[in-house]
Parts: structure tokens; C-alpha cells; sequence
């Protein structure tokens, strides 16, 4: 009893908490201030989120094909050397990489939008190798013994049984990309980045805010969205959140 | 029928070429199971492997049902043969009924066909249709995801198997269960049938034949009974274990010691005519009392034929035991162990009195075809280098 009632009490005055916050908000004016930058906010969101789309829909094209050529066998003696030059790759920070892809491609969408396919090809391509490899060997040689293509051991077997870790890699690369989006504003890619740099610059904390809550909220929603589709498309044997 | 024909398999490692299989011929006849017997690293698994070209034979062929196996389209090959692994190797990711269906699928089979051979196999392997079909492998118990491997292997009906310790993985107690009932499926399948095992007990309760091998050579391929009296050298005769001939009590019926020579009196039959028999027989305590249809309705024992008058059906004592004709020797010498007897009466089907077993026609029949090398009597064929 005595939990549920800190429980209770927890919740209280939380909500009292969210109702002074809003009293205060409304008679200081930020909330006003706030409802001034929607239609940007609006605007901007919709940029951040085809940014997103289009690279990350990139990404995924490319990294789980190029994941699941490292994974063959035939393969085996330059997986580990191409993963090494990746895993190097994803230590360059993202900024570099918008540097230097703006000197090669100019400024604009095309420079951002391979920045940031870049910057997401990684974590996918290192979990669809590892998830792949990670396949129980006892399980292929049971897919070959009965007679399966190398075609239908790979997608019968070998991709439905990695399924929950690419998942997870897409997971971790799209709200890294989220994250990652706000920079493309430097090189003129748009985005909600906009509103964050230019707040900074004029020291206009509620610019900066309705531009950096917006990102976080995305954040949060691409990453409800890929878990709920994870859920739904890996078949319940292996799906340990179905089990 | 699966044929060897010199086949060999060389691997390269850092350290040189190993011999895994070395001039491997033998034959396997439709409907039998060949056990591959031997300690691990001696290639039997290798051999097992090279016959659906899992492994790639270095050279030598190998022959199904009279088609050359390594000029074959190899998903042809494999669709035909079952297999099943120690490891199992169910598909997580799909259920018990496309588990079961797989090959059938890969086959291009209806789906109302596939669908109602699924149920079908899962009768053979008796367990549920309805509810296990719709589970998940990782719902089910170690010995029951065996048995749907074993579904698996047979679901399009394969006349060929290869089962690389495919009981190996589960617990003593399920493995006994699993391999009764894989024998009793097997007296109706007749498949032919090559099974990899390393433990010998398994190998003379499965095998129709067992070819044991060490380092790549094929030492001896013999059926079990042949195995177990007369070993080929030293290195087999360790392999058995020192009590091969109790093991060979499991292979032999009673129906092949018995003998019909038995004395046996009626109930109307008075105690003088009982104790008459006893002599003429030889019997030192006591003889069987048949009913009219020559059923054992109990003893009379010598002390009372020789003490009391009357008659046989007044003065019955217990049957301590009787054995039917299709049993084997392992359960006659269990049941003498623990009645203290030396000879049962040998029952048919319907119960009749057929015959007797006696302690010493048992040992007989066993030592008569017993060899030892130690004892200096040798096989007659040449012994195999070691």
C-alpha cells in the first residue's frame, strides 16, 4: 500500500507541476511566443521528414543488400577487413562528413541528402552482417540437407531468423538520422535545423526550442513507428517481444 | 539402397592432408538401417554427409537406388533424402506445419495435399494435429521438437533417410521412447536408412547392420549379433565393452532357444503320475500343470508328488513366470534373476505352453558362437591394419 500511495501522490503533483507550468507559460507570454513559430514549425517538419525518408529509404536499400553480400560465405575473407573500414567510418562525426560532402556536391538537398546516407548506411549494414552470421550454422545445414536453394536458405531462412537484429539496426540509424538532420541546415538542406541555428544566433531561447523540441518529439515518434513495425513483421518464433 | 563405392575424403588443413574417409564400399539394402559406428573423429559423420554432398567426396561414388548421387542436380538429391541432425534444426521463424511441409512445398505439392500429409505425420509421430500444427519450435520440449525433425525428414515420403545422431541431444528416458517408436514407424516405412551414432547400445537396438569405423577405415560391417560374437580385432572388442555378450541377449529371440522338449501334467492327473513325469524328465523340483488348452495353470513340486496323494489340480503352487515366444533373451534372463529360477515355460501369443527356456540353453546358444581374440581363436577373414 504505502508504494501506491508514493505512487499516487508522485502522480499529483506531477500534474500540478504541468499546471503551473502552463499558468506560467500563458501569463509570460512563451506560449504565445511559442504558437507564433507554427506554421515555420510545420513547414520545416515536413522537410526534416522527407530528409529523413529519402536518405534513410536510401540507406536501407543499399545497407541490408551490401549486409547480406559481406554474410555469404564466398565472402568470408574480406567481410571482416570491409567491416573494420566501416566501423572506422562511423567514427568520423557527422559534421565532417557534411563538409566534406559539400565540397564535393555544393550546397542544397543533394549534398545533405548523401551526408546523412551516409552517416545512417552504418549501423545497418554492421547488424544485417552480425544477424545474419549470427543464424544458427545448425539451421542452414538443416535448410541445405532438405533440399533449399541458396536463394530460399537466404530468404526463407536466414533472413527471417536475422529479422529482430536488422531490425534493430534500422532502428538505432533512423533516429540517429532524426537527430542527425538539424546539421543539414548548415549546408543549406532545410529542415528544423533552421529554426535551432538561427535561435542560437540570436539568442532566442523559444526559436531554439521550437525548433529542438519538434526534432525530439520526431526522435521519439520514428522510433515508436519502426518498434511497432518491428513487432508486427518478424513472425512470432522469433520475435522475443511476442513470445 | 544406398551403395559406396570407394569412397574417400581428404581434408587440407595447416597440418597436411587428413584422411577423414578413406576407401569406403559398402551396401546398404532397401529397407535396412545401417548404424556408422565408431569414436568421434573416425569420419563417420564425414561419410554421412559426402551421400547428400553436404561434404564433397574426394573421390569414389556413391550410388541411390542404383542412380550415381554426385551427378545428380543437388537440390534433386536432397529433396529426396531425409535428414535429420542431432542439432534438430527446426525453423524458428516458422511454425510446426511449415516446418513439417517444407520439402513438400519445395516440391511443388497442392496445398490441401501437403496440408493433410502434415496431419498425417503427426499421427505417425503421435502427437496432436491440433495443438501443436499452429505452435512455434521454441514452444515445444527437446524430445518432441525431435520427433517433428523426424516429420520433417519424412514428410515427402523420401525412401532414402541419413540421421546423424538424431537422438543424441535428448534425455535418456525420451530417447528410449523415441527410438521404440521410430522402429515400430520403421517396420511399416522401410526406408533405407544410414544413422550415425556412437554409442553402442543404441547401435544394436537400431541397426540392422552396423559398420564400425576408426580413422577413416571401415574396421567391420557386420549385422549386431555377428558384431557381438565375433569382433574383428582388439580395437572392436574394446569398442563393444566387456560385456558384449549380455548385450547380444537383446538380439536374440526366445523363439530361437526354445525348446518343446517340456513334461507337463494335467490337473486330473494324479500326484504319482506327476512325480513319475518329474523323473522321466529329469526335473529336479517341480513340472508344469497345463489346462486342456495347454494353458500353465500352476506347478506341483516334487516335495509334495513325493509326500501326498491325490491329485495334481488339489495341490497347485504359482507359475513364477512365463515368456512369450517373440520376446527376447535380455527379458528371459531378467525374469530368472529375479524369480531364482533356472527355466521359464515359453508361452505363444494366446498363452499356450510351446516349450522351455533353460539358463543353460541360453548360454549355450551364446557362447557357441563367442569369440574372443585374447583366447587366440580368430576371425577367419585377414585382420584389418591398424
Amino acid at each position: 500500500m504505502p508504494i501506491q500511495s508514493l505512487n499516487m501522490a508522485l502522480r499529483a503533483l506531477v500534474l500540478v507541476a504541468i499546471f503551473f507550468a502552463g499558468a506560467w507559460g500563458q501569463s509570460s507570454g512563451v506560449i504565445d511566443d511559442f504558437l507564433f513559430y507554427i506554421p515555420d514549425v510545420q513547414y520545416l517538419m515536413g522537410q526534416h521528414l522527407w530528409l529523413t525518408a529519402v536518405s534513410g529509404g536510401l540507406a536501407i536499400l543499399v545497407a541490408i543488400p551490401v549486409g547480406i553480400v559481406l554474410s555469404r560465405p564466398s565472402m568470408e575473407r574480406w567481410a571482416e577487413t570491409v567491416m573494420q573500414v566501416f566501423n572506422i567510418g562511423t567514427t568520423i562525426p557527422t559534421l565532417a562528413v557534411l563538409a566534406l560532402a559539400m565540397s564535393f556536391l555544393g550546397i542544397g538537398t543533394v549534398p545533405s541528402v548523401f551526408a546523412l546516407f551516409v552517416a545512417t548506411l552504418l549501423p545497418i549494414v554492421r547488424n544485417t552482417y552480425t544477424g545474419l552470421r549470427g543464424v544458427d550454422p545448425a539451421l542452414l545445414e538443416a535448410a541445405a540437407g532438405i533440399g533449399m536453394s541458396p536463394m530460399q536458405r537466404l530468404f526463407r531462412v536466414e533472413l527471417p531468423n536475422a529479422l529482430y537484429v536488422i531490425f534493430a539496426g534500422i532502428r538505432t540509424a533512423l533516429v540517429l538520422n532524426v537527430g542527425t538532420v538539424p546539421l543539414a541546415f548548415l549546408i543549406g538542406g532545410g529542415g528544423l535545423g533552421e529554426l535551432i541555428f538561427t535561435g542560437i544566433d540570436l539568442f532566442d531561447p523559444v526559436m531554439m526550442l521550437a525548433g529542438a523540441i519538434p526534432t525530439a518529439l520526431l526522435a521519439v515518434l520514428v522510433d515508436a513507428c519502426i518498434a511497432v513495425a518491428a513487432f508486427l513483421m518478424i513472425q512470432r518464433g522469433v520475435n522475443p517481444d511476442r513470445a | 539402397m544406398i551403395r559406396l563405392d570407394n569412397l574417400t575424403k581428404v581434408f587440407d588443413t595447416p597440418k597436411g592432408a587428413v584422411v577423414a574417409a578413406d576407401r569406403i564400399s559398402l551396401e546398404v539394402p532397401p529397407g535396412e538401417i545401417c548404424i556408422l559406428l565408431g569414436p568421434s573423429g573416425c569420419g563417420k559423420t564425414t561419410i554421412l554427409k559426402m551421400i547428400n554432398r553436404i561434404v564433397q567426396p574426394t573421390s569414389g561414388k556413391v550410388f541411390i537406388n542404383g542412380e550415381d548421387a554426385l551427378n545428380m542436380n543437388l537440390e534433386e538429391l536432397r529433396r529426396g533424402i531425409g535428414y535429420v541432425i542431432q542439432q534438430i534444426g527446426l525453423f524458428p521463424n516458422m511454425t510446426i506445419e511449415e516446418n513439417i511441409t517444407i520439402v513438400p512445398k519445395l516440391l511443388g505439392w497442392d496445398p490441401a495435399k501437403y496440408k493433410e500429409r502434415a496431419r498425417e505425420l503427426m499421427a505417425m509421430i503421435s502427437m496432436e494435429p491440433d495443438s501443436f500444427l499452429n505452435r512455434y519450435p521454441s514452444e515445444l520440449s527437446g524430445g518432441q521438437q525431435q520427433r517433428i525433425g523426424v516429420a520433417r525428414a519424412l514428410a515427402a515420403d523420401p525412401p532414402v533417410m541419413l540421421m546423424d545422431e538424431p537422438f543424441g541431444a535428448i534425455d535418456p528416458i525420451n530417447r528410449a521412447t523415441i527410438q521404440d517408436e521410430f522402429l515400430i514407424m520403421q517396420e511399416q516405412l522401410k526406408k533405407t536408412i544410414m544413422f550415425v551414432s556412437h554409442d553402442i547400445d543404441e547401435a544394436i537396438k537400431m541397426g540392422d547392420r552396423i559398420a564400425v569405423f576408426r580413422k577413416g577405415h571401415l574396421v567391420q560391417y557386420d549385422t549386431p549379433d555377428d558384431l557381438l560374437a565375433a569382433p574383428r580385432n582388439t580395437f572392436i572388442e574394446s569398442f563393444l565393452g566387456e560385456d558384449r555378450a549380455f548385450k547380444r541377449l537383446s538380439l536374440v529371440k526366445v523363439r530361437e532357444v526354445v525348446s518343446d522338449n517340456i513334461g507337463t501334467v494335467t490337473p486330473d492327473d494324479s500326484l504319482e503320475t506327476a512325480l513319475k513325469r518329474m523323473d522321466d524328465f529329469g526335473y529336479q523340483l517341480s513340472i508344469l500343470v497345463v489346462n486342456n488348452r495347454h494353458q500353465p495353470v500352476g506347478m506341483v513340486s516334487r516335495a509334495v508328488a513325493r509326500t501326498t496323494r491325490g491329485f495334481c489340480g488339489d495341490h497347485l503352487q504359482n507359475v513364477p513366470a512365463t515368456i512369450e515366444l517373440d520376446d527376447n533373451l535380455h527379458k528371459a534372463a531378467a525374469l530368472m534373476f529375479a524369480k531364482d529360477t533356472v527355466w521359464l515355460p515359453c508361452v505363444d501369443a494366446e498363452g499356450r505352453v510351446r516349450g522351455q527356456i533353460s539358463q543353460r540353453a541360453m548360454t549355450h546358444h551364446l557362447g557357441a558362437r563367442f569369440r574372443s581374440q585374447e583366447n587366440g581363436s580368430h576371425h577367419s577373414s585377414t585382420p584389418v591394419e591398424e
